[in-house]
């Protein structure tokens, strides 16, 4: 750490010499130590899926979840301090109830994803605040539908001017990973902390086209990554968490919700034998080696 | 020439003289809402062995004109309880959106409560506790002098799991029975129903297509009788699988051989 020493990581608002702050580089530390969190957006909807290390056995098993609801179409999930993602959950339903209120209809992903990233960066410019420490991950289905605004109660004239173009595709599933710089991009699949490499080599595998994995294999595949990225050297004991949001015909009818018991229970086994198969070829691998030798 | 905002759309002073605000000081008390604009008419629930029925029809009336035809006035809450709003149009959008604030709020918290979540469902707020909220809300603002006017029907299952029916008004005075009507349904509807279901004992016994036929004739007599309703109509039922909505129906087989007998008003002579 070259950066030990100089003055230069001691706040924000400082740059050093060659362009860095040091902060925001800290806080993105602070991430890579969390349990893994990871995104797969497919053509009929979003997955979120967490590592969720249980620190102690006096824990209660499926109580305190890391995956939240911001609006009825939207969650988030995040690696890194839990405190700060409570915070950041806190301030994403503040946002989207303003929406709510302004403009009467549910914050588009994007919109979210624009406003938590300000958020995020205005953090990274005074020297009174800390960066948050937490990158986080936010998937919504924004609706394919003509929606009513809320509190809507007829449907209004049935002809006149629209405005619409009816060739024009709206809405459909969004995935974001918004990162301590405030930095956000969109993705297909993302992926942070602890196993975040393993889970990025994994999701770039998969097929996100539009004759690419459906939402339920997507559920599999991202249970499948999370054992995949989990490191039984370092921690024996997690949970798996999941979550997924359909559009308006899918299983979820649009809302964001916990990934049903059965389903996260068959992707788990599933999980389970792929990871068991692939130690076990390369035990063979290994054997095989032996051999030639 | 006066170039600050204020003055901008507005005759120039050097031409016109000042203007003349003394209208916007009345000096009187402040006024809130004193009476409905837009408004919608009767609403009607009935109670039956597995749940509630509850109709309202589509229109929203201006004064005596008929302006909009298309207007839900039955909503629901989650997937387990309907309100049903008559009188105004507005404040009916505003608990709307006030309802489905806590709708949103309720989620965040039953993520924090897995078991009570596996326990009761989904839904963790029962009609009679949407009741209370709304019987307080509406208090409030009563003693606030600024009523929200309507008066509501809210029907669903209570923490027991039995069909709940009640009903609370723009003064948050609410009551309950095995069934109700607002506004001059009151007066229509509620003998008719009471005929049927005048015990809790009596509702208890009705089938869900008996309770159905007994509100859909309820709505042909207002349809009638009431000068500010439509035969447009829509019709909820609410029982234990959940809601029912259906919110396009036409009355049906009207007969209206009953008008030549009545007399005594209107352009007759005789």
């Amino acid at each position: 750490m070259t950066s030990i020493g100089t003055g230069y990581d001691l706040g924000n608002s400082i740059f050093s010499p060659d362009g860095r702050n040091f902060q925001v580089e800290y806080a993105a530390k602070a991430v890579e130590n969390g349990g893994t969190s990871i995104g797969i957006r497919c053509k009929d909807g979003v997955v979120l899926a967490v590592e969720k290390i249980i620190t102690s056995k006096l824990l209660k098993p499926g109580a305190n979840k890391r995956i939240a609801t911001v609006d009825k179409h939207m969650g988030v999930v995040y690696s890194g301090m839990v405190p700060d993602g409570r915070q950041f959950i806190d301030r994403a339903r503040d946002e989207a109830r303003s929406w709510r209120d302004t403009f009467k209809t549910p914050i588009p992903t994007a919109d979210l994803a624009s406003r938590m990233g300000g958020y995020l960066q205005a953090y990274t410019l005074y020297q009174q605040v800390r960066p948050f420490g937490i990158t986080a991950i936010v998937g919504g289905f924004d609706s394919e539908l003509e929606l009513p605004v809320d509190g809507q109660v007829g449907s209004g004239p049935s002809c006149g001017a629209g405005g619409k173009d009816s060739t024009k595709k709206h809405g459909g599933p969004f995935l974001y990973m918004i990162e301590p710089s405030g930095l956000y991009w969109g993705y297909y699949g993302a992926a942070t902390g602890k196993g975040r490499q393993a889970a990025k080599a994994e999701l770039e595998k998969l097929d996100f086209s539009e004759e690419g994995i459906s939402l339920e294999q997507a559920v599999k595949e991202a249970a499948r990554i999370i054992y995949v990225a989990h490191d039984d050297s370092k921690d024996k004991e997690f949970e798996l968490e999941m979550s997924w949001i359909s559009g308006a015909d899918g299983p979820t009818k649009g809302r964001h919700m916990e990934v049903p018991k059965e389903l996260r229970e068959e992707a788990e086994r599933l999980a389970k034998k792929a990871v068991a198969d692939d130690d076990s070829d390369e035990e063979e691998e290994k054997e095989g080696e032996k051999m030639e030798e | 020439m006066d170039h600050r905002p204020q003055a901008w759309g507005r005759p120039r002073d050097d031409v016109y003289g000042a203007y003349d605000g003394s209208y916007l000081n009345h000096g009187g008390p402040k006024n809130a809402t004193q009476s409905p604009v837009v408004t919608g008419t009767s609403v009607i629930a009935l109670k039956f062995k597995d749940g509630v029925v509850m109709a309202a029809d589509n229109l929203a009336s201006y004064g005596s004109l008929a302006r909009f035809t298309d207007v839900k006035r039955l909503h629901t809450f989650h997937n387990t309880t309907i309100l049903g709003y008559g009188g105004d149009v507005s404040d009916m959008q505003f608990l709307s959106r006030l309802i489905l604030q806590i709708e949103l709020h309720q989620d965040y918290e039953l993520e924090q409560l897995p078991d009570i979540k596996a326990q009761r469902g989904q839904e963790v707020m029962q009609a009679n506790n949407l009741f209370t909220f709304l019987k307080k809300q509406m208090y409030h603002c009563r003693n606030h002098f600024d009523p929200l006017w309507n008066q509501i029907l809210i029907a669903g299952f209570d923490d027991e799991r039995k069909p709940f029916l009640s009903s609370v008004d723009l003064r948050g005075t609410s009551f309950s029975a095995p069934s109700l009507a607002t506004g001059f349904g009151a007066a229509l509807a509620q003998p008719i129903m009471r005929k049927y279901a005048d015990t809790e004992e009596q509702a208890a016994k009705l089938t869900r297509e008996e309770a159905v036929e007994i509100v859909k004739e309820c709505m042909k007599v207002l349809f009638y009788r009431d000068a500010r309703s439509l035969d447009r109509y829509s019709i909820a039922v609410v029982t234990k699988d959940g809601i029912d909505l259906k919110e396009n129906e036409q009355l049906e087989k009207q007969s209206w051989a009953f008008a030549e007998r009545i007399k005594g008003y209107g352009t007759q002579t005789v």
